[in-house]
């Protein structure tokens, strides 16, 4: 980890922080609808993994803003789409929940969970067949270990040893019910242990979640198969913006914020890499004219045309008109 | 040729043309295909392209549409059409909707292919039909192929075309016999003319038409008519102009499905021949399908729950009559 490095990441967490609450605010204004699941105090592993993971395939979850724009996706046209605007990355027709672009590797921006680990797989799969190198990484929550879909894959990708990261965002909520009520392990890597290597890290520490990250992509490279992360996280939020997360104490929610990882990487930035106060609050500023200019730039662009509705449903050149 | 060949066919020229098409599924490789429709491809192949997997639909279906992100043409088989409820999650939120929810930013080149309806006493949980259901679901192509030429042509387009196609195969197809004509290029898309008629439009599809076929020559002794039979193929586009050409010169339609009446995909063939060509029909259009109960096992009560030759011909004729014939 280098100090321009360590400096980019805290850029995307502090912008991935702003950007949600930009978005929370919106929400409430009325200015983005429908379900929206902030990563607030997420963002040391959104954004140290997806910066680890540069290159190679990342599926996410409905939970994808702060990924997506780690992943290079634009600001303005992430916000476009959470106001459905046309100017959004799916032309407003998919939402907070559904951000994609291929030509970046990312893949969503799944909303069933543990729906997009089966897809992962067959990417993976894809990726070892034609020879490509960077592997596939494919990122759930604690919830999704308990479904049917993540055993499959855990027994398919090790089966075929695909060059696949498992990150178990382990935030101990499955929605507003705590994992321990839902399963008997705390650490679901104790699912995956019969399966493939496992490993396991702090997810409040963005330069941990990157070392451990970079580390597991080594390895998957190597064509012995499948690793497993679980990376422990706070999310500060409620699930959703309809859910007031009151399911968990003062208490517990003070301990989960003194871990705060943007307080920490600013930190580590001033006492480890040398970084100024100046350039650590130019930096902040930076994302905070991102995030202003992706509003301003959401809340000005069109609304979809009428005609938007039936686009995009088949590929023109297959000759498939509905009669 | 037989319709298991014929499929086969399709997935041998296919995979040959494109080193990116792979077949996944339980059974398909080592052991052949549960229906012998991959059989002898590993040899040809290998087992990175006959890709046996678990018994997992969920997965078989999900790891396709990951495959097809990922630049592949997968070809997902699963044994059977009850067993596709086990991917429905991956065929209905996932493999029919990627496109749309990415403004057209990934597209998903495969096909599903499995085989229903009544075969020979395999009772209720293996002997369904779903195309009712798949057919509601936006961004899914249905072909369903009741036919030999069309099974090898339809297929074959189905491998090699960039949206995600659901590809129907009836159980007591495989060993149909038929004439593939490989030199004249089908439109998978485009209804099938089995026989033409004057007085009765009769619809179907899968098996039935076979059925129907063999119904035919007494409904038409019966009542002094002639029959024109179309085979649907392509489900979901449907090919209205086919049958509005035909409606509108017979003036009277049966719509024949081994499905459950209530819900049917027939139903759905009627509702919209009575609302676009009312004016011109001469009686009201007749629906012959399945009863509306789980299939049973003993062999004559799986016959009453379905049409037969002998039900179809007795049921049209009885309608004919009843209408001015």
């Amino acid at each position: 980890m280098n100090k321009l490095l360590a400096e980019e990441i805290y850029y995307y967490m502090v912008l991935g922080r702003r950007f949600e609450y930009a978005a929370k605010e919106h929400y409430m204004r009325g200015d983005i609808s429908g379900f929206l699941h902030l990563d607030i105090g997420q963002e040391a592993l959104s954004v140290g993994a997806v910066k680890a993971f540069e290159k190679g395939d990342l599926f996410s979850t409905y939970r994808e803003h702060v990924m997506a724009i780690a992943r290079g996706m634009e600001p303005r046209a992430v916000m476009a789409e959470l106001f459905g605007r046309v100017t959004g990355v799916s032309r407003g027709k998919g939402g907070s929940m559904h951000l994609f672009d291929p030509s970046r590797f990312f893949y969503g921006g799944d909303a069933i969970v543990g729906g997009q680990i089966p897809n992962a797989v067959g990417c993976a799969y894809a990726r070892k067949y034609r020879g490509e190198e960077d592997g596939v990484m494919v990122v759930f929550g604690d919830g999704a270990t308990n479904g049917g879909a993540f055993f499959e894959s855990l027994n398919i990708a090790s089966t075929w040893r695909l060059p696949l990261i498992f990150l178990c965002e382990n935030n101990r909520y499955a929605i507003g019910t705590e994992i321990t009520r839902v399963s008997p392990f705390l650490h679901q890597a104790e699912k995956a242990a019969p399966y493939m290597p496992t490993m396991e890290v702090d997810g409040m520490d963005a330069i941990a979640v990157y070392e451990t990250v970079k580390e597991a992509q080594k390895e998957i490279q190597k064509g012995r198969g499948p690793i497993f992360i679980e990376a422990f996280t706070c999310r500060y939020e409620g699930h959703s913006m309809s859910d007031p997360g009151n399911y968990r104490s003062p208490q517990e929610m003070q301990i989960c914020k003194s871990k705060d990882p943007i307080e920490r990487m600013r930190s580590v930035l001033l006492e480890k890499f040398g970084t100024d106060k100046q350039m650590v609050e130019s930096l902040e500023r930076r994302a905070e004219k991102a995030v202003e200019e992706a509003v301003e730039f959401a809340a000005s662009s069109p609304e979809p045309e009428p005609t938007e509705l039936y686009e995009d449903i088949f590929c023109k050149r297959c000759g498939n008109v509905v009669s | 040729m037989l319709y298991r060949e014929a499929l086969n066919r399709a997935l041998d020229e296919t995979m040959e043309m494109d080193p990116d098409v792979v077949v996944l599924g339980e059974d398909v490789g080592l052991y052949g295909g549960s229906y012998r429709v991959t059989e002898g491809l590993v040899a040809k192949y290998g087992e990175r392209r006959l890709i046996d997997t678990p018994i997992a639909e969920l997965s078989i279906v999900g790891n396709a549409v990951g495959m097809a992100m990922g630049g592949l043409r997968p070809v997902a088989e699963i044994m059977t059409a009850n067993f596709s409820l086990l991917a429905f999650d991956q065929i209905v939120n996932h493999m029919s909707k990627l496109r749309y929810m990415s403004a057209g930013k990934i597209t998903l080149p495969m096909v599903v292919r499995f085989p229903q309806g009544v075969s020979r006493q395999l009772a209720a949980q293996h002997s369904e039909s779903y195309e009712q259901m798949l057919c509601a679901v936006p961004g899914l192509t249905v072909f369903a192929a009741g036919d030999v030429n069309y099974a090898y042509h339809a297929l074959k387009r189905a491998i090699l075309m960039d949206d995600p196609v659901i590809f129907i195969e009836h159980e007591l197809l495989y060993n149909k016999k038929g004439e593939v004509d490989f030199n004249t290029e089908l439109d998978p898309f485009r209804a099938r003319i089995v026989k033409e008629g004057e007085d009765i439009t009769i619809i179907s599809y899968l098996k039935m038409v076979d059925d129907v076929m063999e119904a035919v020559p007494r409904i038409e002794e019966g009542l002094g008519v002639s029959c024109e039979v179309i085979d649907l193929c392509s489900l979901n586009p449907i090919d209205f102009e086919t049958i509005a050409k035909s409606v509108e010169k017979s003036g009277r339609v049966v719509v024949v499905e081994e499905d459950h009446r209530t819900g049917g995909y027939g139903s759905q063939v009627v509702s919209r021949i009575c609302e676009e060509l009312f004016f011109t029909l001469d009686a009201p259009p007749l629906r012959i399908a399945g009863e509306d109960v789980p299939i049973p096992y003993n062999r004559s009560l799986e016959l009453l729950s379905i049409p037969t030759p002998d039900k179809i011909a007795v049921q049209i004729t009885e309608w004919g009559r009843k209408n001015g014939l």
